[in-house]
């Protein structure tokens, strides 16, 4: 449940964007490997597009530099949670 | 491999503790728990945040998504854990509402999408979870929702490890700190225990060669008796972690004793809403309590989770418990240290 995954941001949105939930910082597009996911910034204010962000939950927790994250991304695919961007999607089943 | 290998070389039996579900799925799937040199065992702490859960809180979340008015909104292993009554799985084939989310902040639109409901979130994992539930209740106050709710189970990381060291029941060498915990609370919180009980602490990442870096610097430092944090996952964790992320937390909550499953009431182990926020305590809007501790019948999850019993000494591990008709949390949750036994180890043990 406390895994986090790499994704890069594609767009800084508006408020009126960002699904419905209000937001207590800015929310971004963030792409995971061709699925896109709404994200709150709150927690990486400094983060813009085109950067690379560690996201758990729907909130990026912290900024990754491109080859790191490239390398995660490895790493999640041979192991089997290529399955990653359903989860993100479907919420599936979070282990910490 | 050669690395941990040879700082073990002619040192002394050392049991290291990973606290993290996803360190210990890692471990078993690279294969890395099977290649550790004799002396280095391996052993799995209470990092899986639906294993620690108490049955209690499972209780009265499925007392809660009984109710008509109650939409329940959870991560996704929580619906298949067993409580005295069934899981919220169960519950759900009844006809209650139980959502399965990916973020807290899908409750909160949830609660907004369904006026006439009210919306409890069950709020539960370690710090890399709990600042995203902060932030939906400073989402949910925002727009002053009143039918938006959360039922509080975060669990602090430290004060448990603390209190598996205080006990001094279960040897422990070391700690393999857990990643994303540690991108929110930094290395340097790792230092109270560090100085306190004299045993190393190593944040690492989940990749098998990072996991392996790790083990590495834990096992040289205990060969030669020194304890220092050390952050073999630089790359997402910093001395100080995430300042942002922590305020959100302290802002909203303030921390309280909370029930671990089987190992009781761990003082500030966990985290209760601060009086502007209580209003969000799905328990007090709904009169609903936290019961008594139990574990299901044969079941000692709760030794497992304390690293005091490999699973493959339960009488009823793959006996009358597998992932598909699972008995307790550890091995319902695709993180908890039943199901990866079960999952790698079996395979290899050829039965
Ligand atoms: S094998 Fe099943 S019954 Fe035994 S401790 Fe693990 S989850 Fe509980």
């Amino acid at each position: 449940m406390c895994l986090a995954v790499p994704g890069k941001i594609v767009e800084i949105l508006d408020d009126d964007d960002s699904g419905g939930a209000p937001a207590v910082g800015p929310v971004a597009a963030v792409d995971f490997q061709g699925t896109r996911v709404d994200v709150s910034l709150a927690m990486a204010p400094e983060a813009g597009v085109g950067q690379w962000v560690l996201v758990h939950a729907g909130f990026a927790i912290a900024l990754l530099d491109a080859d790191e994250a490239r390398q995660t991304w490895e790493y999640l695919e041979a192991s089997g949670a290529g399955q990653m961007p359903e989860q993100l999607k479907a919420g599936g089943d979070g282990g910490e | 491999m050669a690395a941990v290998a040879e700082a073990a070389d002619g040192a002394r039996d050392m049991a290291l503790m990973e606290i993290c579900g996803t360190h210990t799925v890692s471990l078993f799937r690279s294969g890395v728990k099977s290649l550790m040199p004799p002396n280095v065992r391996l052993i799995s702490g209470p990092g899986c945040p639906v294993c620690v859960t108490s049955c209690g809180y499972l209780d009265a979340a499925c007392e809660l998504a009984a109710r008509k008015d109650v939409i329940v909104a959870t991560y996704g292993d929580m619906v298949r854990v067993p409580g005295r009554a069934g899981s919220l799985e169960s519950a759900r084939g009844q006809g209650a509402a139980v959502e399965v989310i990916y973020s807290a902040r899908d409750a909160v639109k949830l609660a907004r999408e369904n006026p006439s409901r009210n919306v409890v979130f069950l709020a539960v994992g370690f710090e890399t979870t709990t600042p995203a539930t902060a932030a939906a209740v400073l989402e949910a106050e925002a727009v002053a929702l009143e039918n938006f709710f959360i039922l509080p189970g975060h669990k602090v990381l430290l004060p448990a490890l603390e209190a598996l060291l205080s006990a001094g029941d279960v040897p422990i060498d070391g700690f393999l700190c857990p990643g994303h915990v540690s991108v929110i609370l930094g290395a340097a919180a790792y230092e109270p225990i560090v100085k306190k009980y004299r045993r190393p602490c190593v944040v690492v990442g989940f990749e098998p060669a990072n996991m392996l870096e790790g083990i590495g610097l834990l096992v040289r430092q205990v060969a030669a008796g020194v304890a220092k944090v050390e952050n073999a996952y630089g790359v997402a964790v910093s001395e100080g972690g995430n300042a942002a992320a922590r305020r959100m937390i302290e802002q909203v909550f303030a921390p309280a004793a909370t029930e671990w499953r089987a190992m009781g009431s761990i003082p500030a182990s966990g985290l209760a809403l601060r009086g502007p926020y209580s209003r969000f305590d799905a328990r007090a809007k709904f009169g609903v309590e936290f019961g008594p501790d139990y574990e299901p019948p044969g079941c000692r999850c709760g030794e497992v989770i304390q690293g005091k019993l490999e699973p493959t000494k339960c009488a009823l591990f793959a006996v009358k418990c597998s992932p598909t008709a699972p008995v307790g949390p550890c091995m319902v949750s695709s993180e908890g240290t039943c199901a990866a036994w079960y999952k790698y180890n079996l395979p290899r043990q050829g039965r």
